[in-house]
């Protein structure tokens, strides 16, 4: 995350007096000032969510369109896939893919979705990094792209088993979506842009809009009893329980793909021996550890008692050990699993689900047992 | 029974050289759903201004500072099972741990009532 002046004003998304009005605790996040929570809670607003429907402002992530100077949404992929180590060519019209921008080491700057809109890409990057990102995408694909950020546009999630009937009511197109379908869709007589997917686990939706309809479409779904407005914070322990990754932390630039268990996103035309392998930045590290695996991995953790373990515990292989086998880099209480639950790095050797490890937590060393994510099921609709 | 404050937001309700300490109705209100709280070992000595709880929401975990100095006499085995009632009955049910007081003298430099209800204006 960058270092922020604490004089710098703070920016603002389109549903900013939305917010104040409806009870947000507003606090800077990402150089944004947003709501953590409303008056319900995290707790409440997490559990409402994987309930009924909770929606989400993230306008404060990046929205970029990328088109080819060619006209053609197929160079502008051949382009992107010098920076990322997914297969964007395969990308259909109408689908969007998880990928991510990788360094010369094969860190991960940035994670982000890239959506095949016929004509051009859609891509949505996270809010800490989107200056950078846009920088990384003119620096690196201005020979054949026009890289066209998207301020005018708000974006919101909605999300949970009622995200559907919800969104129906104001979106025809909605029910017959499948999970990762991504294209311009008419809601509420806006012209948006709806993929179904999201970052809790859940079946939903994210919706980009125009900024100045943005507050009107949200009072809209509001109307709606099951919809609630969701803060950060729940969004957090939404995405953790469901074995999600923040950028920044459960991945960052000194964590290559495989090392952060991502190894399902990158597709095999990319791989050794595959149609275009290679070619993207940090490619020979992570191509061979596709092939040799990892000196350490990205794990989900279970703990065995009821204390919470957060960002930055250290793990030891036991619990005298001196020497840290490594970190905790999300993690605390569960709400749905109504348990502590936490994600984080280990050796290789000790990466096997049911591995039992310890984190230092003020002086204690907690028991905890290498899990599978996510630890809450996905209820995506395939 | 008097009540005293301190800034940081606890209440002690001293009976006799007893004091039962817990964290206020504010407190909680500002940290949301307790899920976790972690209390002293009784017999523990503990010395004004140290950390001596650990109060835990969804989001973050907080310290809970001892008051006064003194030695743990008995905690609130309650809260381990039911963290939630910290927001619930925050200044009655939701006691953390009693210390037997060492230096009645600490006890003066504590608000009353009205001094927390201004400070917490």
């Amino acid at each position: 995350m960058l270092a922020r002046d604490e004089h710098t004003p703070l920016n603002r998304t389109p549903l900013h007096a939305l917010h104040i009005a409806l009870g947000g605790k507003l606090v800077p996040f990402a150089g944004y000032e947003m709501p953590v929570q409303y008056a319900p809670g995290v707790l409440r607003e997490h559990l409402h969510t994987r309930s009924k429907a909770g929606l989400f402002d993230v306008s404060h992530m990046g929205q970029i369109a990328l088109h080819a100077k060619s006209g053609r949404a197929e160079d502008a992929a051949r382009a992107l896939e010098r920076l990322v180590p997914q297969d964007i060519v395969a990308v259909a019209p109408g689908r969007q893919r998880y990928a991510q921008f990788t360094n010369e080491n094969g860190g991960i700057l940035d994670d982000l979705m890239v959506a095949n809109f016929g004509d051009h890409l859609f891509l949505v990057v996270n809010a800490a990094c989107k200056a950078e990102d846009e920088a990384h995408l003119r620096e690196h694909l201005s020979d054949v792209c026009i890289i066209d950020p998207l301020p005018d546009r708000a974006l919101i999630a909605m999300q949970g088993p009622r995200a559907q009937s919800a969104l129906a009511k104001l979106c025809a197109d909605a029910p017959a979506m499948r999970f990762m379908d991504s294209g311009p869709h008419e809601v509420d007589g806006l012209d948006c842009f709806v993929s179904r997917s999201g970052y809790t686990g859940e079946d939903g939706f994210e919706i980009s809009v125009p900024a100045d309809g943005a507050e009107r479409l949200v009072k809209k779904l509001l109307e709606n009893d099951d919809v609630r407005l969701i803060g950060l914070g729940a969004r957090d322990s939404l995405r953790w329980e469901a074995g999600l990754c923040l950028s920044g932390h459960d991945i960052a630039t000194t964590t290559t793909p495989v090392e952060g268990a991502l190894e399902w996103s990158i597709q095999k035309g990319r791989r050794h021996s595959g149609a275009r392998a290679g070619g993207f930045i940090g490619a020979d590290k992570i191509l061979a550890q596709l092939d040799k695996g990892a000196p350490r991995r990205r794990v989900g953790l279970k703990a065995e008692g009821r204390a919470p373990v957060r960002e930055g515990a250290a793990l030891f292989a036991d619990s005298a050990s001196v020497e840290p086998v490594g970190s905790v880099t999300s993690g605390g209480f569960g709400p749905s699993l109504n348990a502590p639950v936490a994600m984080g790095y280990l050796p290789a050797s000790l990466a096997a689900p049911g591995t039992q490890v310890f984190a230092e937590v003020r002086g204690q060393r907690l028991p905890l047992k290498v899990a599978a994510t996510p630890f809450v099921p996905n209820t995506y609709k395939r | 029974m008097t009540t005293l404050f301190t800034p940081d937001h606890e209440w002690l309700r001293i009976d006799g050289d007893v004091a039962t300490i817990g964290i206020t109705d504010y407190a909680q209100s500002q940290l949301g759903d307790v899920v976790f709280v972690e209390l002293p070992k009784v017999g523990r000595s503990l010395k004004k201004a140290e950390a001596a709880a650990v109060v835990e929401s969804v989001k973050a975990a907080s310290d809970v500072y001892a008051p006064i100095s003194g030695d743990v006499v008995e905690v609130n085995e309650a809260l381990a099972a039911e963290p939630a009632l910290v927001n619930s009955d925050a200044a009655g049910k939701a006691w953390f741990f009693k210390v037997k007081i060492a230096d009645k003298s600490e006890l003066g430099g504590l608000m009353d009532e009205a001094a927390y209800k201004a400070h917490t204006a």
